[in-house]
């Protein structure tokens, strides 16, 4: 466990970025960079943090950084991970350098999982960090493979017949720990100490890991830039969002939560999940509580909680 | 010194890439390049080479790791084809932009659909304008020459564009002919190790790939077009000092026997070799016939072109992919604009042959030179757009 006042005080994501305020994700970034272990490159695929970071001729990244593309974050790590391999072998650095992806849930749930599945399988030795907002925010929330059933999007509105997604989020984490990786594990800013011990287990791990962070978005999710926190410990406490990892095989729940608060209490404080509260989408909302019971119930017993 | 041994154009390119000690291969096989991608992966089970090589998942992550790997200031090599180039596109563009010197070997190839696994060049020519250097080999030893050359070229400071090296499928790729091969060491002096300017360090953090809005981006492909003036004169310094250690002489173009030639054909890629053949046979019957080929088809090479020409009065430029609905094939519609720009008329006509793996006789080749031979005559041309080979 990490204590503030141990942590270092040098911030390599500089301010002055265009990130919304009360966006989840330069939070994340700068948790993220309190525990790197040493030289460290950073890869981030197109989205909100790469848009908003490095307009030229400025940039936020006082770490080596490189977008490429939208799907591609793995594939690009790979190559500079491969890189490094050949300049260690030919002996023109002995420098080890741990490799960092931070990708939107767009670029990994949907048009990017084929790179990052062949990079998973590839065993390369790289962190792949999605940060989840559960839509494509950066061009002007369409639903993703992340977003929740029920949460209205430009792409899956509320409307008199549907109200919002229809299909259930993607289970990404499980799809990584499926190829057989060390390390997985889900994590929100919101536990800050938690998320930056996972980072941190996730960078020494000697290959692939992969860590999900549920990223709240006042403007896709439709709440006051002061409630980002709030949010995101609401997920976690209505059970929503279940932070666990994955080690070598077991699953380890990190976060208890023996009294959850109702589900409502995290739905009602967005505008994306409004509509459920209608009485003509009554049995909307009963689904997507009985899902959140139901995957919290998965969870446990995957952890040996039950 | 050099020796003597018998390749595949695929095995002179796997071959060249491992003497060029690329420190990251990362590929995806395809017909018809898959042997270089399967000796390549021999070289790194035997331990003959230092390469991290990447058995990557799909082409468009082969390019993505490619760029990863040369943005950390790697050497880097890569091949494919057809739909595997298709599906590199869009980050053809991006190795381009970010001016990283990638060499990938092509082994060109038709387009679905329908499915064809035979020779055109329809796969390049569609990523014609994605900012990469481009060369077209006629034999193998081309595709091992060239190989290397490219990157010499491609990793020059002043340069730092990616390169494609084209040979056709099957006939090339396929095709076993003796190969001059240098010396390890004397490839390794040629080449160094690769020098950058930028690169991806934590000793000196950089951001690369930013967003570059209206008030930059324009100023970024300015710069790009720049870099390809760039490549174009240092390719000479590039065949020279590489003709001094091979003793084998490439220039922007081949030409054969144009000096008083009245017709002419140009073409690219190993089709050359029989038009040069019927170009003799045509001599010998005294028809003044010749033929260019260009080696560099980008950047262009408008000027050294309008040389080769300057004494031909008519011309046939042979064609290995559709531009569908232009005027044109591609490479006529650059050479005729190369012409017209010097308001050098005379009559010219695009031959489009070969498409998907289909054979051109000597005998086609015959009769469009006798056509030309007509033009040349009368001045004039009957047909602007002629199909060769094809069942109308």
């Amino acid at each position: 466990m990490y204590a503030l006042k141990d942590l270092p005080k040098e911030e390599l994501f500089c301010s002055g970025h265009r990130l919304c305020a009360g966006c989840a994700h330069p939070i994340s970034v700068r948790m993220i960079t309190k525990v790197l272990r040493g030289p460290t490159i950073m890869v981030s695929t197109t989205g909100c943090l790469e848009v908003s970071s490095s307009i030229y001729p400025h940039t936020a990244w006082k770490v080596p950084w490189a977008h490429v593309a939208f799907e591609n974050g793995a594939a690009v790590a790979s190559g500079i991970e491969a890189a490094f391999k050949a300049f260690r072998r030919r002996k023109v650095t002995d420098k080890r350098v741990d490799i960092i992806a931070i990708c939107g849930d767009g670029g990994t749930y949907d048009i990017g999982i084929q790179a990052i599945s062949g990079a998973l399988e590839r065993g390369h030795d790289f962190v792949y960090i999605c940060h989840d907002n559960e839509a494509y925010m950066n061009t002007g929330i369409q639903r993703s493979g992340a977003t929740p059933k029920g949460a209205a999007t430009t792409t899956s509105p509320a409307g008199k017949e549907i109200p919002g997604k229809p299909e259930w989020k993607k289970d990404f984490i499980g799809i990584c720990i499926a190829h057989g990786i060390e390390y997985a594990a889900t994590a929100t800013p919101a536990y800050w100490g938690d998320y930056l011990m996972k980072v941190r287990k996730a960078i020494e791990v000697d290959g692939p890991a992969v860590i999900n962070v549920l990223t709240p978005c006042p403007l896709g999710w439709r709440y006051e830039s002061k409630d980002t926190i709030k949010i995101a410990r609401l997920a976690v406490l209505t059970r929503y969002f279940p932070i666990y990892e994955y080690e070598k095989g077991k699953y380890k729940l990190n976060i208890k939560v023996p009294k959850p608060l109702p589900v409502e209490e995290f739905l009602k404080i967005q505008g994306r999940f409004r509509h459920l509260f209608k009485p003509e989408f009554k049995k909307d909302l009963e689904e997507v509580k009985l899902y959140v019971e139901e995957n919290w119930n998965r969870i446990l017993k995957l952890c040996g909680e039950t | 010194m050099s020796k003597i041994i018998g390749l595949s154009g695929n095995e002179a390119a796997a071959y060249a890439a491992k003497q060029s000690k690329v420190d990251v291969v990362a590929a995806y096989p395809i017909t018809p390049q898959t042997i270089i991608v399967e000796r390549f992966s021999e070289y790194v089970a035997n331990g003959e080479v230092e390469t991290e090589f990447i058995c990557v998942e799909s082409e468009h992550s082969a390019m993505s790791a490619c760029i990863g790997a040369s943005l950390a200031g790697a050497r880097v090599f890569t091949a494919t084809c057809s739909q595997g180039l298709a599906l590199m596109h869009e980050m053809l563009y991006i190795a381009s932009g970010l001016r990283l010197p990638i060499v990938m070997d092509v082994a060109n190839r038709a387009l679905s659909a329908p499915i064809n696994i035979h020779c055109d060049h329809s796969d390049m020519m569609g990523s014609r304008d994605c900012g990469w250097i481009q060369v077209f080999c006629e034999n193998v030893q081309e595709v091992y020459d060239w190989t290397i050359q490219a990157f010499k070229l491609s990793e020059d400071l002043d340069v730092l564009l990616p390169t494609a090296v084209n040979f056709d499928g099957f006939t090339i790729t396929h095709a076993m002919e003796d190969v001059n091969v240098l010396e390890d060491s004397d490839v390794e002096e040629f080449l160094s190790i690769r020098k950058t300017k930028y690169k991806l360090d934590p000793d000196e953090p950089m951001t690369f790939g930013a967003l570059t809005l209206p008030d930059y981006y324009f100023e970024v492909k300015r710069q790009q077009e720049e870099a390809m003036k760039k490549a174009y004169e240092k390719y000479v310094n590039v065949v020279k000092q590489y003709e001094a250690l091979s003793g084998r002489a490439y220039n922007y173009l081949h030409e054969f026997m144009l000096e008083d030639a009245e017709a002419a054909i140009i073409c690219l890629g190993s089709t050359a070799g029989l038009v040069r053949q019927v170009a003799k046979k045509l001599r010998n019957k005294g028809r003044r016939v010749g033929v260019l080929k260009p080696w560099l088809f980008r950047p262009f090479p408008s000027k050294e072109l309008l040389k080769a020409l300057e004494n031909v009065k008519s011309l046939a430029v042979l064609d290995r992919s559709l531009s569908f609905g232009a005027p044109f094939g591609p490479l006529c519609s650059d050479v005729i604009t190369t012409l017209f720009s010097e308001e050098k008329t005379i009559p010219v006509f695009n031959v489009i042959y070969g498409l998907g793996g289909r054979e051109i006789t000597p005998k086609e080749v015959e009769d469009i030179f006798n056509l030309a031979l007509k033009a040349a005559k009368t001045g004039k041309v009957e047909e602007k757009v002629k199909f060769v080979g094809v069942r109308e």
